[in-house]
């Protein structure tokens, strides 16, 4: 058996996927941010496999800024959720509704 | 040697759906920041079956070391019990999620299934040579030097942010 770029494709769009829908079901602030994780990761596995078969190294660059973004994002949102279960006392976003007034 | 690299795509692949779908799934955001580890090392092994080395040293570093031991950390920090203690919402958005999940899956896939013509290869280097430290530093300190000054600064940026979010006693009514 062959591994082509669909397989890879493939995978990734199950990844995506399966982020998304923890993002619209879960109600757990950590959880949603790990899915939002997930969902970067399946975008940066079809990076690097179109500049596998491409032979191209930009999409390995743009992988490597997408962590650090990543990186940066998880650290402020982290922050963020600190601050909020430090008022409130819960992580569940539907109870989080400051910005409702 | 084809079918050895298709064996370990499948059993990497596995893995990566494995650690996904425990993520959405489990209950408890330790188990689920544990699945997702598994998810990161299983995906910097597909990495190395795509001859990405460097791409698959720094997955394993960055995102199964630094950012799941933050996230590991803000969990045990909270002291979270299982997540029975969140009120579940009712099935109807649950289900909706699922139905709008799976829709976005369909219209992915059938984009896939097109045939698409990718464009001719651009460079004379073989694929492992992209993938080694020294061309990926060679090309971050030529053409991608403008970028890659502009993320130090959004890191000193997201390091000073998060100090401020994560000091002050932030609260919306005083």
């Amino acid at each position: 058996m062959h591994i082509e770029l669909n397989h890879y494709l493939w995978l990734s769009a199950f990844m995506f996927t399966v982020g998304v829908i923890g993002v619209l079901v879960r109600r757990n602030a950590i959880v949603i941010f790990m899915c939002v994780e997930l969902m970067l990761n399946a975008v940066n596995l079809s990076f690097v496999a179109f500049s596998h078969f491409l032979s191209d190294i930009q999409g390995q660059m743009m992988v490597f800024f997408v962590m650090t973004v990543a990186a940066a994002e998880a650290a402020v949102g982290l922050a963020i959720v600190i601050s909020l279960f430090r008022n409130r006392q819960t992580v569940n976003i539907d109870e989080i509704n400051l910005l409702k007034g | 040697m084809e079918t050895v690299s298709f064996i370990l795509f499948s059993f990497l692949g596995a893995l990566v759906m494995v650690g996904s779908i425990g993520t959405v799934w489990s209950r408890n955001p330790v188990t689920s920041a544990l699945f997702l580890v598994l998810n990161f090392f299983a995906l910097g092994g597909i990495y190395l079956l795509l001859e990405a080395q460097f791409i698959a040293v720094v997955q394993v570093i960055v995102y199964a070391g630094a950012i799941m031991v933050l996230f590991l950390f803000t969990i045990m920090l909270l002291n979270l019990d299982d997540e029975q203690a969140l009120k579940e919402k009712f099935d109807l958005q649950k289900g909706f999620g699922i139905l709008l999940g799976g829709v976005l899956l369909v219209e992915v896939l059938y984009i896939l299934g097109l045939k698409i013509n990718l464009p001719q290869k651009s460079t004379t280097l073989t694929p492992v040579e992209i993938g080694e430290a020294k061309n990926i530093g060679r090309e971050l300190i030529t053409n991608f030097l403008f970028p890659f000054e502009i993320v130090s600064i959004l890191l000193l940026l997201a390091v000073v942010g998060a100090i401020v979010l994560a000091k002050k006693n932030f609260s919306p009514n005083t």
